[in-house]
C-alpha cells in the first residue's frame, strides 16, 4: 500500500516535472520565435520604411536620395605617381604599412618576347626598397634594361558593388549599402569575423588591427556628402580618377560613362561593380 | 599604438590588402571541432535510431563526446573575433543573408539538445547517484535530477522515447550545423579553391569519419586506462562505417578536385602550381596518402581477413589516429590553402602560422585539447560505460 502511494506520488510528481519542463521550453521557444518574428517585422517595416521614405543620415544639408555616386578610372591617363595613394592613406587614416590599403595602383608591364604582362604594385618588395619605407610611395624603375612592348597603370579601389559580396555575407549588418550607392561600414558594430574581407573577390578589403575591425574605400563619404571629391580625385595630377553623381547627367561621371566604352572589372561574379574603367587590358581584374 | 599582424611573403601578383592573411588556423579548428560533434553523434544516432546494437557499448560515450566537443566549438570563433565583446551583435540583429548569422542560433539549438539528450540517457544513473551518494557530490546529482526521481517502467519507456525523437532531430541538426559549415566556404565566390558546390557535402562525410574516429580512439584508450574489455563486434560496426564513410570522403573530394582541374578556368594554372608545390607534403602526403589511403587499405585488410582479434585493435586505432590527422589536414588546407592562393588568380602566398598568440599554434592545440580535458572531468560524472549499466 504504502509501496503504491510512493509509486503514485514518484509519477504526479514526475508529470508535474515533465509538464513543467513542456511550459518552460514552450515559453523559451515563445520567446525566441516571438523575437524573431518582432526583429523580422521590424525590419520589413525598416525595409518599407526605407522604400517610402529614407532614413537620412545626420549630416547638415546632405540628402542621400538625390545621389547615385559613381567612379571612373581612365587608365590611358595614370602616371604611377602615387599620390593618390598618399592621399588616402593621410585623410582616412590608413595604417602606414605595405599590407593595408584602401586604394592601391597596379603597373603592368608587357615585355618584348612575352605574352602575359609582369603585374606589381606599390607594395612589392622591390618598389618599397625603392621608396625607402613602407610608408613612401614609388614604382621603381625596375625595367630600365629591358625591353617594354606595353605598360600601363590601374588605380583599384573598392567597386560599392551594386550587389556586394561583402555586404551579404557580414553576419551583423555592420556593412551596409548606402541609399546614394556607397559601401560603408559601422566601426562600432563590426565584430571583426574578417568574413566580408573573404568575400570581396577584389581584395579591396582589409583588417584593421588598430581598431580590430574590417576596413575599406568609403570614397572618402566624409567629404563627398560635403560636397567634396575624394581625396585620391582631389589630388590626381592627370585627371585619370574621376568621381561624381550619375544621376546629374552632366556630371563628370555621366559625361566618362557616356562618353567612352567603359567596363567593370570582374562582371563575372555577378556584383556590378560602381568603379567604370578605361584602357585596361583583359588580364586586369 | 603599433598594429599586430603577421604578413606573409608572396609569389607572382597578389593584391597588397591579401598578404595578411584573414583566417587563422583557429578557423581551421573550428569545422574540425564541428565535425567531430557531428560523427561522434551519428555514432551515437546509429544505436540510438537505427538499432545498430552492436555499438551499445559507445553510444553514450560517443554522445559525451559530441558534447564536449560542441561546448568548445563557439571558442576558436570567438578567440578569432576583432571584437569578441560584440558576438553577440549577430544574434542581437542577425543579418540574415549571411551563412554566419545563423551560426549562434544553430549551436546554441544544437548544444541544448545535446545536453536534454544527455539528460534523458544518463537519468537513471542520476537518480541512482543522488540516492545512493553523500555530500557534495549528492548535491550535485540532486541538482542534475531536476526534480525527477521517477524510474518505473512507464516513466522509462518515455525516457526512451525522448531519446529516439532527441536523437531524430539530431541527426539533421549535427550534419546540418557541418554541412553549413562547408557552406560558409563554399558558397564564397571571390576563391576558387573554395568556391564549390560539393564543399558542404565533403566537410559533411569528413565529419562523420573523424568523428567516428575519434570515438574509436577514445574507446579503445578509455578501455585501456579502466583495464575493461574491449568489445570486438563493436569495434567491426566501427570499422565498417568508417570504411563506408571514408569511400565516399575520398570519392567526394577526388570528384571535386577533378573537376577544379578539368574545368580549367583562369587561373588554374596558380591552382596547379600551388598544388604541386606547397600543398604536396600536406595535402598528397598528409591527408591524402598516409591519413587516408594507408588507413583504407588496413581497414579493408581487416574486414577481408575478417580479423577478429588483437591485430584488429591495433591496427583500428592506428588508422583511426591516422584519419584524425588526414581530416585535420584537410581543413587546414581548405581554411588556409584557399587564401594562400590568391584572389588575383596570379601569385601564391605562403603562411606560417605562428606559435605563440591569440590565434597561434600553442592556442589551437589547446583548443583541440580542451574537449578532451572536459570529456576526462565528465566521464566521471556521467560513466558512459556498457559494464557499468550492466550492473545497474
Amino acid at each position: 500500500m504504502e509501496d503504491e502511494d510512493k509509486l503514485k506520488k514518484q509519477q504526479r510528481e514526475r508529470r508535474e516535472f515533465l509538464s513543467w519542463l513542456g511550459s518552460a521550453l514552450a515559453c523559451g521557444a515563445a520567446v525566441i520565435a516571438g523575437d524573431a518574428g518582432l526583429q523580422q517585422a521590424v525590419a520589413a517595416g525598416e525595409r518599407t520604411a526605407a522604400a517610402q521614405v529614407p532614413p537620412k543620415p545626420a549630416i547638415p544639408g546632405y540628402d542621400w536620395t538625390k545621389h547615385r555616386w559613381a567612379f571612373g578610372v581612365d587608365a590611358t591617363k595614370c602616371i604611377g605617381c602615387l599620390r593618390c595613394v598618399e592621399a588616402c592613406k593621410k585623410e582616412n587614416t590608413v595604417p602606414a604599412d605595405a599590407h593595408h590599403f584602401r586604394t592601391w595602383v597596379e603597373r603592368y608591364v608587357t615585355l618584348e618576347g612575352e605574352e602575359t604582362a609582369r603585374i606589381d604594385s606599390q607594395a612589392d618588395p622591390v618598389n618599397i626598397a625603392a621608396a625607402g619605407s613602407e610608408s613612401e610611395y614609388r614604382f621603381a624603375d625596375r625595367y630600365r634594361d629591358a625591353k617594354v612592348a606595353k605598360a600601363f597603370f590601374v588605380p583599384k579601389l573598392c567597386n560599392h558593388c551594386t550587389e556586394p559580396a561583402c555586404v551579404q555575407v557580414c553576419p551583423t549588418g555592420a556593412t551596409y549599402k548606402t541609399v546614394d550607392g556607397v559601401v560603408l561600414i559601422d566601426h562600432t558594430y563590426c565584430i571583426g569575423c574578417r568574413y566580408c574581407v573573404q568575400a570581396c573577390p577584389y581584395g579591396a578589403r582589409f583588417f584593421n588591427e588598430e581598431m580590430n575591425v574590417s576596413d575599406k574605400c568609403t570614397w572618402c563619404y566624409h567629404r563627398i556628402t560635403k560636397g567634396l571629391l575624394p581625396a585620391c580625385v582631389e589630388v590626381c595630377p592627370v585627371g585619370a580618377r574621376i568621381f561624381g553623381d550619375r544621376n546629374d547627367a552632366q556630371s563628370a561621371i555621366s559625361r566618362f560613362i557616356h562618353d567612352n566604352r567603359v567596363q567593370v572589372l570582374r562582371p563575372e561574379t555577378g556584383n556590378a561593380p560602381n568603379v567604370f574603367y578605361v584602357g585596361i587590358d583583359e588580364d586586369v581584374s | 599604438m603599433e598594429a599586430q599582424f603577421l604578413s606573409s611573403p608572396f609569389s607572382g601578383y597578389v593584391y597588397p590588402n591579401e598578404t595578411v592573411i584573414s583566417w587563422t588556423v583557429l578557423i581551421a579548428v573550428y569545422p574540425y571541432l564541428t565535425g567531430l560533434v557531428a560523427g561522434s553523434f551519428t555514432i551515437s544516432s546509429l544505436y540510438q535510431v537505427f538499432g545498430f546494437r552492436q555499438l551499445r557499448p559507445v553510444a553514450h560515450f560517443a554522445l559525451l563526446v559530441s558534447l564536449c566537443c560542441m561546448i568548445i566549438v563557439p571558442l576558436p570563433l570567438l578567440l578569432h573575433l576583432g571584437h569578441p565583446e560584440r558576438a553577440f551583435n549577430a544574434m542581437i540583429t542577425p543579418h540574415m543573408t549571411s551563412a554566419f548569422a545563423i551560426f549562434s542560433f544553430a549551436a546554441l539549438f544544437y548544444v541544448i539538445l545535446l545536453m536534454v539528450e544527455t539528460w534523458f540517457v544518463f537519468r537513471p544513473y542520476i537518480v541512482h547517484q543522488a540516492q545512493q551518494t553523500k555530500g557534495v557530490l549528492s548535491w550535485i546529482y540532486r541538482g542534475a535530477t531536476l526534480g525527477s526521481y521517477d524510474l518505473s517502467d512507464n516513466a522509462m519507456r518515455y525516457d526512451s522515447k525522448w531519446v529516439f525523437w532527441l536523437a531524430i532531430i539530431g541527426i539533421p541538426g549535427a550534419h546540418g550545423l557541418h554541412g553549413y559549415v562547408g557552406f560558409v566556404f563554399g558558397s564564397l565566390k571571390a576563391r576558387e579553391w573554395w568556391s564549390s558546390d560539393l564543399m558542404p557535402a565533403i566537410f559533411l562525410f569528413s565529419a562523420i569519419i573523424s568523428g567516428t574516429a575519434l570515438v574509436i580512439v577514445l574507446y579503445v584508450l578509455s578501455c585501456k586506462l579502466r583495464r575493461a574489455p574491449i568489445d570486438l563486434a563493436c569495434m567491426k560496426v566501427m570499422a565498417y562505417s568508417l570504411w563506408g564513410f571514408m569511400m565516399f570522403t575520398l570519392l567526394l573530394e577526388g570528384v571535386e578536385f577533378a573537376s577544379l582541374v578539368y574545368r580549367g578556368r583562369q587561373g588554374y594554372d596558380v591552382i596547379m602550381q600551388f598544388v604541386e608545390g606547397p600543398l604536396l607534403v600536406p595535402f598528397f602526403i598528409l591527408q591524402f596518402g598516409v591519413g587516408s589511403v594507408l588507413p583504407l587499405a588496413v581497414i579493408t585488410f581487416f574486414i577481408w581477413r575478417g580479423a577478429n582479434d588483437r591485430a584488429l585493435v591495433v591496427g583500428m586505432t592506428a588508422s583511426a589516429a591516422l584519419v584524425l590527422l588526414a581530416v585535420l589536414m584537410m581543413r587546414y588546407n581548405v581554411v588556409i590553402g584557399g587564401q594562400e592562393i590568391s584572389k588575383t588568380g596570379k601569385g601564391l602566398l605562403a603562411y606560417y602560422p605562428p606559435i605563440f598568440g591569440r590565434e597561434g599554434l600553442l592556442a589551437a592545440g589547446t583548443l583541440l585539447i580542451l574537449p578532451l580535458v572536459l570529456l576526462s572531468i565528465l566521464v566521471r560524472f556521467l560513466p558512459p560505460w556498457h559494464e557499468r549499466e550492466q550492473m545497474t
